[in-house]
């Protein structure tokens, strides 16, 4: 066949068609191996989000949870509770949640999405012990006088209020976390989803 | 006989002309200095890491409950093992020892400006993927600075905009640094990275023959040449300068194996104390440090305060402070390459870049409130901010000041 029989146009038209066809090929190929490294089946089923009752939570009392294998407490807050915060604001480090331990909707002067429903991942920030709740306020305690009422971590003696924050001049350096969670009917909760992704 | 057989080769493989190409016909400059040391080292430590790498994976285990245990098991029960996981972890630090040197040298003489463009851009990927490469490698001990270092890390591909959590969800495999992450990290580090390493160091060789190695006067030697077409100023690789980097190789692993010996932790540097305690993902160290080849980046990282409700900013410093390297054969405006031609404000340009990152280096290194307060905000943050200011100075007013500099005219031959 001589150069001058052939069809330049339609040749291009064959290497284009042809490119494209095995570029999308190479593109489709390419979605289960990136799919492959979201997480697999059992990473999902331990890690799901934890739906919690908190009909029976009587004002003042604490439940726990677990979620994805992390102590969850769930503090039913009285006024009284959501009053003595503000007194605290002078004796914590972060009283406005400046560091982001928790997500945007519990960056407030409760930390919660509901003032007197506090969510929070039970550990403690210094060391990972978890903190035991000593929730009323004063000597009963045994954390003195002037104990407001909170959590107290036995391990080195870290303090934080009923919001979750934590005292100045103690090991732990932040607050302790707020999960996601959300609300679906007045008594049911979701730990670990809000709405906006896992 | 090894004429007969070495035809037998040629007529089936370039074996002689790809040797003459590269070595023993391949001309370079003959007033190379200590600085053109240190690409042939890094080659070099490339083949420590990967030979040392390959006997250190025969044992190690990429399973959450076992990694620790199994380098342990190597440091302990396998014989040698020790050694040569000590050589892996001084050969990791000393790459970038080697790089950050070898970098320095192209800053120095105008290494990547035109024509050798592609051989600064290939540089920069390659030193990108060895920060991928030791990123992902220092998940593998399984150690506490291994475990939240990798936290620190993943988040912050997070803190992207829109597909943040996706992003961090999909690197980590899961919701937390676990099983699957190390896993992952196991696989981009021994295969993944390193194929494209050495595809990339192949190709950085090849771009360098190409066009013809640069020298210290920053002047081409291609455009005096002999009867013969060979640069006046030009001597063959081999043997002149092979023999010369042997020398640089003999020193190199003097200094390397002093470390492996008598000091493998170099004071917490080259392996850091915290990384001995298992990863324990509810203990959350006080103080998180990367190792010190990424401590100027993570001090930036820590500079940027959080604007607008998002960490993102410091993530695009950061990030933008890693790859700014590649825009720097367009930057220099200079008419000469070489610092010697070249006049204050570059030398000046140059010298304060060097002090910023060394000092953000050694800021990266410490926490933040270890100078103190100032006016309320950390004296180390305050610092870091403004070595950031000149760190992208450097680049960002390069085509302004090399333009404006007085520079000196070059020679035409090279000056020894």
């Amino acid at each position: 066949m001589g150069e001058a029989n052939v069809n330049n146009g339609k040749r291009r038209f064959l290497v284009v068609a042809t490119s494209v066809a095995g570029g999308a090929a190479a593109v489709a190929v390419a979605v289960p191996f990136v799919a492959s490294m979201f997480p697999s089946a059992r990473a999902k089923a331990a890690g799901a989000p934890v739906e919690v009752d908190i009909s029976k939570v009587e004002p003042g009392m604490m439940i726990r949870a677990e979620w994805r294998s992390k102590p969850v407490w769930i503090v039913h807050r009285t006024s009284d509770m959501l009053e003595g915060l503000k007194k605290v604001d002078s004796r914590v480090a972060d009283p406005d949640s400046e560091r982001p331990m928790q997500p945007a909707y519990a960056k407030n002067e409760y930390r919660s999405r509901k003032p007197e429903w506090l969510v929070l991942v039970g550990i403690c920030t210094h060391l990972g012990c978890s903190p035991s709740d000593k929730l009323k306020a004063g000597p009963d305690s045994g954390l003195g006088e002037e104990w407001p009422g909170g959590f107290f971590c036995p391990c080195h003696g870290s303090k934080f209020d009923l919001a979750g924050r934590v005292f100045k001049d103690v090991p732990a350096p932040t607050n302790l976390e707020v999960p996601k969670y959300q609300f679906l009917t007045d008594t049911r909760l979701v730990i670990g989803e809000d709405g906006k992704g896992a | 006989m090894t004429k007969a057989l070495i035809n037998w080769i040629d007529a089936r493989f370039p074996l002689t002309s790809l040797w003459k190409e590269h070595l023993s016909e391949y001309y370079a400059p003959k007033n190379f200095n200590f600085w053109y040391y240190f690409g042939s080292l890094a080659l070099m430590v490339l083949v420590i890491q990967i030979v040392s790498g390959i006997f250190l994976t025969m044992h190690y285990k990429p399973d959450a409950a076992q990694a620790f245990g199994s380098v342990e098991y190597i440091m302990r029960d396998v014989p040698g093992g020790w050694l040569i996981r000590y050589i892996h972890s001084t050969g990791a630090s000393m790459f970038f020892v080697v790089v950050y040197l070898h970098m320095f040298r192209g800053l120095l003489y105008g290494s990547y400006r035109k024509p050798r463009e592609l051989i600064w851009l290939f540089g920069v990927i390659i030193y990108l993927c060895m920060m991928a490469e030791a990123f992902f490698g220092y998940l593998l001990p399984w150690g506490q600075m291994s475990y939240w270092g990798a936290q620190v890390i993943v988040n912050l591909f997070g803190a992207v905009p829109i597909i943040g959590d996706d992003l961090a969800l999909w690197i980590r495999g899961d919701y937390v640094v676990s099983d699957a992450t190390l896993n992952r990290f196991f696989a981009f580090h021994v295969i993944a990275i390193p194929l494209a390493l050495l595809a990339l160091v192949v190709a950085h060789i090849l771009a360098l023959h190409e066009v013809g190695s640069n020298n210290p006067d920053g002047i081409e030697i291609k455009k005096k040449k002999d009867a013969a077409g060979r640069p006046l100023d030009g001597i063959p690789f081999h043997p002149y300068y092979t023999v010369k980097d042997l020398v640089g190789v003999v020193v190199f692993l003097a200094v390397f194996s002093f470390i492996v010996f008598f000091m493998p932790e170099v004071g917490g540097y080259f392996l850091e104390y915290n990384n001995f305690l298992p990863a324990d993902p509810l203990k959350t160290p006080l103080h998180i440090a990367p190792v010190w080849y990424f401590t100027p980046y993570y001090a930036m990282l820590r500079a940027v305060p959080a604007l607008l409700g998002t960490q993102f900013w410091g993530v695009l410093v950061m990030g933008g402070a890693v790859l700014i390297f590649f825009l720097l054969p367009w930057l220099d405006r200079s008419p000469v390459k070489s610092i010697r031609y070249k006049g204050p404000y570059f030398k000046i340009a140059l010298t304060l870049f060097v002090i910023s990152f060394l000092v953000l280096g050694w800021l990266g290194t410490q926490p933040t409130d270890f100078l103190g307060k100032l006016g309320g905000t950390d004296m180390a943050v305050i610092l870091a901010r403004l070595f950031t200011a000149v760190y992208f100075a450097f680049f960002l007013l390069m085509p302004w000041y090399t333009r404006i500099d007085k520079t000196k005219p070059e020679p035409e031959r090279v000056t020894g």
